[in-house]
């Protein structure tokens, strides 16, 4: 799979997770809540493995850093050229 | 503490430059209803905030903000990437250049810099949570003001998922608040040593 097809599933899913886990503090007892929140995470724990394989490091003093130091390499994601376009299915 | 995720919350990817509205945009990193004074002001009130749900609300959603502030200013440096002196002065943004630069500086639409003056933290739980649906409110009105004046799809989008979030925040320290009121008025028994 390409880096932005990887990308674009990780922040779907990362999405669903930050969404999940704010309804989960207030709603704690809500098992079928929690029962989603769990699968999206394993879900999305796959997708960042499958990121990082081809794209390194996702996030910052978490994973070895290999024989390469490659956390510095551009771009970043406040730069256009990091993100994927969304294509109309955006934000309505 | 935090650990930094190099990917955004929700993608920003601006193709034409156009400095005008990073010059209103930028209200939204450091103005009063901005994301910065959003994050300062849920991470500064957990640490007097009552009840597990509505502490753990303040440190998530002040976190969350953080990487709104990160989108803001992705879509601001995005707007101005290319843009010439002359481009910043045709847009009435002479007086950036001559401050900033290109540079992304915390400040309201009006020139007006980040200040904690915007914002509260009061050490009481009632009133802090209704300071914080106010402020929810107050970010969504602004981004709704914001779309009014944006035409590019590739500006309005994240902008638009942006108001979305306040919304969602807004209901988050409703149940928030909720949670206090019956822990505020649950029978405590006071007793000293």
């Amino acid at each position: 799979m390409e880096k932005e097809a990887l990308l674009k599933q990780m922040t779907i899913l990362d999405f669903m997770s930050v969404d999940l886990h704010l309804y989960l503090n207030t709603h704690p007892d809500d098992a079928e809540a929690l029962k989603m929140y769990n699968d999206v995470i394993e879900s999305a724990a796959a997708a960042r493995s499958r990121y990082e394989e081809k794209c390194g490091p996702m996030t910052s003093f978490r994973r070895p850093g290999g024989y390469k130091w490659t956390w510095e390499d551009c771009p970043w994601p406040w730069q256009e050229e990091f993100n994927f376009s969304v294509n109309g299915e955006g934000c309505l | 503490m935090w650990v930094y995720e190099k990917k955004l919350e929700y993608p920003v990817k601006i193709k034409k430059c156009d400095p005008k509205l990073a010059k209103i945009i930028i209200t939204q990193y450091g103005g009063p209803d901005g994301e910065l004074g959003a994050s300062l002001r849920y991470l500064s009130q957990r640490y007097t905030m009552v009840t597990p749900q509505a502490r753990a609300t303040l440190n998530d959603i002040g976190t969350e903000e953080l990487a709104h502030l990160e989108m803001i200013g992705a879509i601001c440096s995005q707007l101005t990437r290319n843009a010439t002196p002359r481009d910043m002065r045709d847009a009435g943004m002479e007086a950036d250049y001559a401050e900033h630069g290109t540079g992304v500086y915390p400040q309201s639409a009006g020139g007006f810099p980040w200040t904690a003056v915007g914002i509260q933290s009061k050490g009481d739980p009632v009133t802090d949570l209704y300071e914080d649906m106010a402020a929810e409110q107050k970010a969504r009105a602004t981004y709704e003001y914001l779309l009014d004046l944006i035409d590019d799809p590739d500006v309005a989008d994240p902008v638009k998922f942006l108001r979305e979030r306040e919304i969602v925040h807004f209901q988050r320290f409703g149940e928030a608040l909720n949670y206090v009121r019956d822990h505020l008025d649950s029978k405590r028994i006071f007793y000293a040593k």
